[in-house]
């Protein structure tokens, strides 16, 4: 368990946190100048903070109350920065085996990062992707007992992204660190975490369960109106002309493509300006996913949207109408509805299991 | 093939020596001096920078005074380093070498320091991360990374002290055999009728040496950046 409590002041901007993470990815999701990286930073001991007490399991790395802080090499937390940072004149070998000592872990975490055919090969000859990658299996290797990452995809484009994503999914499910990932990034958020601290001008706006806080109508302000939308989870259950099924607490949801092997757990990304609020089930509708559902509560904006946040067997979801729809529905807490998906994206949560 | 008096192989030979050990001698203190002034922020930093690069802008003869002031055979150091270490500077080889690094010295720092900016902060940072400490920090990442700027200001250094005139003949004087090196023989040579010939020999050899040192200097340092950016 990590616990974090930071106070910090440089010019008019002000940090003041107090965070628990547990296991899993801890995700810290805020728009720049949240203070996010200030956090990373001082959780790494790469930046002192004014005031700091930051306990890792039994380990206090620093408390400022009694002029403790432990300088990053006496941390044991690997680091994995925005840029691969790899080491030019060394090998991919030599970088990897750097924080390790010796190299009993190398042949598994290569494997797992593909990367054992590039273990002679220098830095300069890497892509983008594989670069990042190496980045990753050094800071695996050196045996950390938490993982920072911090934006490890930012410098990244959208293809290579993708391409390395699957990656960290395999780390979360496999490496057994915990990891404390900081990103400006929702879809990284819903894909890869299991907890969320939403981080506002230097203080914890939100914090809990992905899936809490993504369908948390008072998050919306924080995650913006138009990424506003909650996280599901489901698994395959077959696959039916290029189009995937999945099961999820409240029913049955297509999506197009194929999205793993059946049973392979999934979570969905359904965004709240894409789904549709219908008093009756819908007939002659193109869309495929329709899930009945019952109206939790409304919240107005100031705007002309309005939030509707639908009860869907156990998972929550938000759909984001105008107010003016509203108004001529009556809607009210209670109401038996239907949600009617317009698009919906996936990202497996472990494809990658029949791996170990 | 180059005719030359005794006196003038001996020169060279001296030169040769002189410079290698001055280079050799003041290359650790000369890295030790630019980390201190690249990276540490302390008080007396500003002195620091200020006495090593005090003999580039102060005339040469006055420095090497300045040394035969403070180490003099009679001078409170001078005679500390003779009774204790049976060490004789003024007028002597030994001398020379001093002289030649203390003069070469600022050169050589600089160089180191410009190599030490160079250096992305971020990979000492990485490598700190995984568990190294400054000390391995430095000696398996910083000074990998700058061993090329570490070469250019042993190069420039020893370029420096094979040229080395005005301080040396303050301080060591020029005496045949013991302290004339190239340049003081060069000097003493163009005092002597019919010296020219003489003259023009060592100049030939002190191109010869200074731009051998610039070629290996090159080759070497190209090799080195082409290992660092991995590209051999």
């Amino acid at each position: 368990m990590l616990r974090i409590e930071l106070s910090h002041r440089f010019g008019d901007f002000a940090l003041d946190v107090d965070i628990t993470a547990g296991d899993g990815i801890t995700m810290l999701f805020g728009p720049s100048g949240a203070g996010k990286s200030t956090i990373a930073k001082a959780v790494g001991g790469l930046l002192q903070t004014d005031q700091a007490y930051v306990q890792l399991g039994e380990r206090v790395l620093a408390d400022t109350s009694k002029l403790l802080w432990l300088k990053p090499h006496m941390r044991r937390i690997g680091y994995v920065f925005q840029e691969p940072r790899l080491f030019p004149h060394l090998s991919v070998r030599g970088n990897l085996l750097y924080g390790a000592g010796h190299d009993t872990d190398l042949a598994r975490i290569a494997d797992l990062l593909d990367i054992a055919p590039l273990l002679t090969r220098r830095p300069a000859g890497l892509s983008g992707g594989e670069a990042a990658r190496v980045a990753l299996g050094r800071a695996l290797l050196s045996a950390p007992s938490l993982l920072i990452l911090d934006e490890p995809l930012a410098a990244l484009d959208a293809r290579r992204k993708a391409d390395i994503l699957p990656y960290l999914e395999r780390l979360r499910d496999h490496a057994n660190v915990p990891m404390l990932y900081i990103t400006h990034a929702l879809d990284e958020v819903a894909r890869l975490g299991s907890t969320l601290v939403l981080l506002q001008n230097g203080k914890v706006a939100r914090s809990g369960s992905v899936k809490d806080v993504l369908s948390d109508p008072d998050a919306v302000p924080v995650l913006g109106p138009r990424m506003a939308g909650a996280m599901l989870e489901g698994h395959v259950v077959r696959h039916v002309d290029g189009l995937t099924e999945l099961e999820v607490s409240g029913g049955l949801v297509w999506v197009p493509g194929t999205a793993g092997a059946v049973d392979t757990k999934i979570r969905l990304r359904v965004m709240a300006q894409d789904v549709i609020v219908g008093t009756q089930k819908p007939q002659g509708l193109s869309a495929l996913n329709i899930l009945p559902a019952k109206v939790v509560s409304l919240h107005r904006g100031d705007g002309p949207g309005a939030l509707v946040v639908l009860q869907s067997g156990t998972d929550r979801l938000l759909a984001r109408i105008t107010q003016r729809s509203l108004d001529e529905m009556s809607l009210a807490p209670g109401d038996a509805v239907y949600g009617i998906l317009k698009t919906v994206s996936v990202g497996p949560t472990d494809v990658f299991a029949g791996l170990d | 093939m180059i005719n030359l008096p005794p006196e003038g192989w001996d020169a060279l030979w001296l030169s040769l020596r002189v410079a290698g050990l001055s280079t050799l001698l003041s290359l650790p203190v000369a890295l030790g001096v630019a980390v201190l002034l690249a990276r540490g922020r302390f008080w007396g930093r500003g002195i620091l920078n200020g006495l090593v690069h005090l003999p580039l802008v102060l005339p040469p003869v006055v420095t090497g005074y300045l040394l035969l002031i403070a180490l003099g055979r009679t001078a409170p150091i001078g005679v500390f380093l003779e009774e204790t270490f049976g060490l004789v500077l003024a007028f002597r080889w030994t001398g020379a070498v001093l002289a030649a690094a203390v003069m070469s010295f600022p050169l050589t720092v600089r160089a180191i320091w410009l190599a030490l900016e160079a250096v992305e902060p971020g990979l000492e940072e990485a490598a700190a991360t995984l568990g190294a400490s400054p000390a391995r920090v430095f000696a398996t990442v910083t000074l990998p990374l700058i061993a090329p700027g570490v070469l250019a200001g042993a190069v420039i250094g020893f370029a420096k002290a094979m040229g080395e005139f005005g301080a040396t003949i303050t301080f060591v004087s020029n005496i045949p055999g013991e302290t004339q090196t190239v340049p003081s023989a060069i000097y003493s040579f163009l005092q002597v009728p019919g010296g020219e010939a003489t003259v023009w020999g060592l100049v030939a050899l002190a191109v010869g040496v200074a731009l051998g040192a610039l070629l290996l200097a090159e080759l070497l340092s190209r090799r080195v950046a082409a290992r660092i950016a991995g590209r051999a």
